[in-house]
């Protein structure tokens, strides 16, 4: 391939919003023939940098060159015509329409009548097998899981001619199999000589996947690296600004749990059609760990838990009495549940990040006892600096804040009402390094504090580190129960994978 | 999952079934009323509000709403009688006039809510008072045609057995639904407004141009009120301002009971001639009765519509838990 031009040339790219700086002028070069991984923390820039370079926002300055022609797109679907796709971060899709309509939207095959539905249909399956999605063409997108939206997603940036394909953390609700199956295509794609840019914040997948690194912190770009030339510890590094080691200090040495009684027992409890035979107990100052395969009722169980599906069979004690909670009295008796899909149905959009964490708060008092706006701002400030959510200012709309930083709040929300249970669903999906291990220390104070929690994560090695007991679910049913001595991955895994 | 049975088609099949069953119950109650006459009567009557229905299905589905349509049809109900009989213009041309002023009105709309994101509500609630006003600016007395043209017109009619026959403006009623479900399904003009209903966001992102789809349902609602208008002329044979006032709390009532819902996304064209069809039964129904006073109609409507309301909650949250459960086998 031509050395001279690379495939994309970004130099000096400016943007700014009202009050943050988010793109400082930052120079990109994407080759042909390569995988080129962006990192950095929440709020780096990674995304609004994509989003300039897709036309989503106008920059401020800078040019950008594909093939060595100056482009400047106004809308993602300029992009596409100058051979860029994009599969933008959270999912983007229309939820009402079904799968195949989502893939082909806005270039639909047609013929003498308008839309060829059995056109449509035909390139919906290509597509599909590309990324080795087996569901129903016809099911509305609403319907189906996180990660098979996800999927649904990259077809259709695939389903283009491109020569630039950008994926914004494609792989944060995907399973193993899931992302072996998407970086093989996407190898392929490399190999065809496509450019791709890769976000994500699963440094295993860089060191896979990827064969360079540039490194955004703060709206700056840190540099470009050879990935294999790159360890580990130093990429961290450059991604945080501080070194690496430190962020080990939170790590965990004693377990005690402070509590004696279970607060909270389930025997053989769940829902018919849901998730069943759920047994553990929880006292206070335990981290009940819930491992199992996407689809393996992880999310089910969190919401039984929290009432919001109600079960049909079996006991669920909440302080030696039998209880039947729906979420407002489960908030009120202390329990409280942080969302896996927080686009959806966790955030508010257009509310200031302030009274988006105030809101549980508020519920939790009389509506005529309004939080005053001072004490608010004290309860946000609080919470804000505990997760270092940047940028710091709470006045702004939380729609504005990057990925990462939307779930930060969101935790601030629930850690504000300070519940003695606290149910976890993924809290650090689409978090970055730093901010993970934050969370994770946070867990670990809180409940040395006497605190409870039940923690969902995909990540073995973070529901490991911070359980004090592993529920592992397989089919929708709890089977096997670890302690915490027992816990490591190999046992995990096994108790996941087991066939009976 | 069965998409027959789906959120989308439901509502629709349910509305089905209940303009059936009032059909036939109205049939064991009062003699003459179950036969071909009644049936294509129902469109005939209500073609004006057929059409007025059809082009704001788009802009609900959008997720937004049309007030001025009510408006609309007076005012081009009144523009061209005045301009038949006044203005001496033919009455193609003159038809012709009234739609481009349907089109401009929904164009303008359109524009302020797409541009500057104003609110569809209150935009053409303005949009209400200035169709209203320039009607009543035209004229205040009812103007009475009299052209052969557009006698021949109001009173032409395909004769089917039975002594029914569908009217001039029924059969423009079919071929506006015709038209409106080959732009809703076939068009990806169609599925772009769809996608807009659903999340206008990921829509905007997913490349759908947002802005000129979201005009063009405005424009759609507005060349589809004033042609209503001109339907409700032929209808009456005269002009006259304030017809139509308040039809556009009738047309949303149709679009919702068809199964279009307020929130946008959800819905479909055939569906809102179900709603009108509905109402249509209903009205006849109340008229056949001859006991019955005239407003038993809006009572009727009124607890209909609930009903419907009462019953796309219920569908919905079915779907919600549904979904929650929905397995998630890939691979
Ligand atoms: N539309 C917007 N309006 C105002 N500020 C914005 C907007 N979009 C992003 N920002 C700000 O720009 C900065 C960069 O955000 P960006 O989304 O690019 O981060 P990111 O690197 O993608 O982070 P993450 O890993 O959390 O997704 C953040 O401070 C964010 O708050
Ligand atoms: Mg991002």
């Amino acid at each position: 391939m031509s050395e001279s031009t690379p495939l994309l040339h970004l130099q000096g790219i400016d943007k700014r919003f009202p009050g943050v700086h988010a793109l400082k002028g930052i120079d990109f070069e994407l080759e042909t023939e390569e995988i080129h991984a962006l990192l950095g923390e929440n709020g780096a820039g990674k995304s609004t940098l994509i989003k300039v370079l897709t036309g989503v926002h106008a920059a401020d300055g800078g040019s950008i060159c594909i093939e060595g022609r100056q482009i400047a797109p106004r809308n993602p679907n300029e992009a596409v015509t100058f051979g860029i796709s994009t599969v933008y971060q959270e999912v983007n899709l229309a939820p009402n329409l079904s799968v195949a309509e989502n893939i082909c939207l806005g270039r639909e095959p047609r013929n003498v009548f308008g839309i060829d539905w059995r056109a449509v249909g035909e390139r919906t399956k290509s597509a599909l097998n590309r990324v080795g999605l087996r569901v129903d063409p016809q099911r509305l997108v609403g319907d189906i899981s996180i990660a098979e939206q996800q999927l649904v997603a990259i077809a259709r940036a695939l389903d283009v001619e491109a020569k630039v394909l950008i994926l914004d953390e494609p792989t944060s609700s995907l399973d193993q199999d899931e992302v072996a199956q998407l970086f093989a295509t996407l190898r392929r794609l490399r190999e065809e000589g496509m450019g791709i840019i890769f976000v994500t914040h699963f440094l295993d997948q860089v060191y896979e996947i990827s064969d360079r690194i540039t490194v955004l912190r703060n709206g700056e770009r840190i540099g470009t690296f050879q990935t294999d030339e790159l360890p580990r510890i130093e990429l961290v590094s450059h991604m945080i600004g501080r070194s690496a080691e430190s962020l080990e200090h939170g790590a965990m040495a004693s377990h005690e749990v402070s509590g004696h009684e279970p607060f909270l027992t389930v025997t053989n409890f769940g829902k018919r059609g849901s998730v069943q035979d759920l047994n553990f107990e929880i006292r206070s100052g335990e981290v009940i760990g819930l491992a199992g395969l996407l689809g393996s009722g992880r999310t089910e169980t969190a919401r039984l838990l929290f009432g919001i599906d109600h079960g049909t069979e079996g006991g669920y004690q909440l302080d030696n009495r039998s209880a039947h909670l729906t979420p407002r009295s489960a908030i009120s008796r202390g329990v409280g549940l942080n969302v896996e899909d927080r686009k959806a149905e966790g955030i508010f959009p257009g509310l200031s990040i302030r009274e988006n964490m105030v809101v549980v708060a508020q519920v939790k008092r009389r509506w005529w006892q309004r939080i005053s706006t001072a004490e608010q701002k004290q309860v946000a400030d609080e919470y804000v600096s505990a997760l270092q959510l940047q940028p710091p200012n709470t006045d702004r709309n939380i729609e504005n804040l990057s990925g990462g930083n939307q779930q930060k709040a969101l935790l601030g929300r629930w850690l504000a009402v300070e519940p003695r249970l606290l149910l976890l669903d993924e809290p650090t999906r689409g978090i970055d390094i730093g901010a993970k291990f934050e969370i994770m220390a946070l867990v670990e104070r809180l409940r040395l504090e006497g605190k409870s929690f039940v923690f969902i994560s995909s990540e073995l090695s973070e529901v490991i580190r911070v359980s004090s007991r592993i529920v592992v679910l397989r089919d929708r049913r709890a089977v096997t129960t670890i302690s915490r001595a027992e816990a490591n991955e190999e046992a995990v895994v096994a108790a996941i994978a087991k066939h009976e | 999952m069965n998409r027959f049975l789906s959120q989308e088609r439901l509502p629709v099949l349910i509305t089905s079934v209940v303009a059936i069953a009032m059909f036939l119950i109205a049939g064991f109650k009062y003699d003459n009323f179950l036969t071909l006459r009644v049936f294509f009567n129902l469109f005939s009557d209500n073609a004006f509000l057929g059409i007025v229905a059809v082009g704001l299905t788009f802009v609900i589905l959008t997720g937004g709403i049309d007030l001025s349509v009510g408006s609309m049809v007076g005012c081009s109900s009144i523009m061209l009688a005045t301009l038949i009989r006044d203005s001496q213009v033919a009455p193609p041309l003159a038809v012709g006039i009234v739609l481009a002023f349907g089109c401009l009105i929904g164009l303008t709309q359109g524009f302020l809510i797409a541009r500057f994101e104003l609110q569809p509500f209150l935009v053409t609630l303005a949009g209400l008072f200035l169709c209203r006003g320039i009607a009543l600016r035209i004229s205040q007395q009812s103007v009475q045609i009299d052209h052969p043209l557009f006698d021949q017109w109001a009173s032409f009619s395909i004769a089917l057995p039975q002594k029914s026959s569908l009217s001039f403006a029924a059969l423009l009623l079919f071929l506006v639904v015709g038209i409106g479900w080959y732009l809703s399904r076939l068009r990806p003009f169609g599925r772009a407004i769809y996608a807009i209903g659903g999340n206008r966001q990921s829509a905007e992102l997913m490349g759908v141009p947002v802005r000129k789809t979201l005009i063009g349902a405005y424009v759609i609602s507005g060349i589809c009120a004033a042609l209503g208008g001109v339907v409700f002329t032929l209808y009456t044979q005269s002009g006259n301002a304030v017809s139509g006032t308040g039809l556009e709390l009738d047309a949303i009532a149709a679009v919702v009971i068809g199964g279009t819902l307020l929130r946008g996304g959800y819905g479909s064209v055939p569906g809102s001639l179900l709603g009108v069809c509905v109402l249509g039964i209903v009205q006849t129904a109340i008229t056949f009765d001859g006991t019955l006073s005239s407003w038993w109609t809006k009572i009727v409507i009124g607890v209909l519509l609930l009903g419907f309301l009462l019953l796309q909650r219920w569908i919905e949250s079915a779907a919600l838990s549904r979904r929650a459960l929905a397995p998630s086998g890939t691979n």
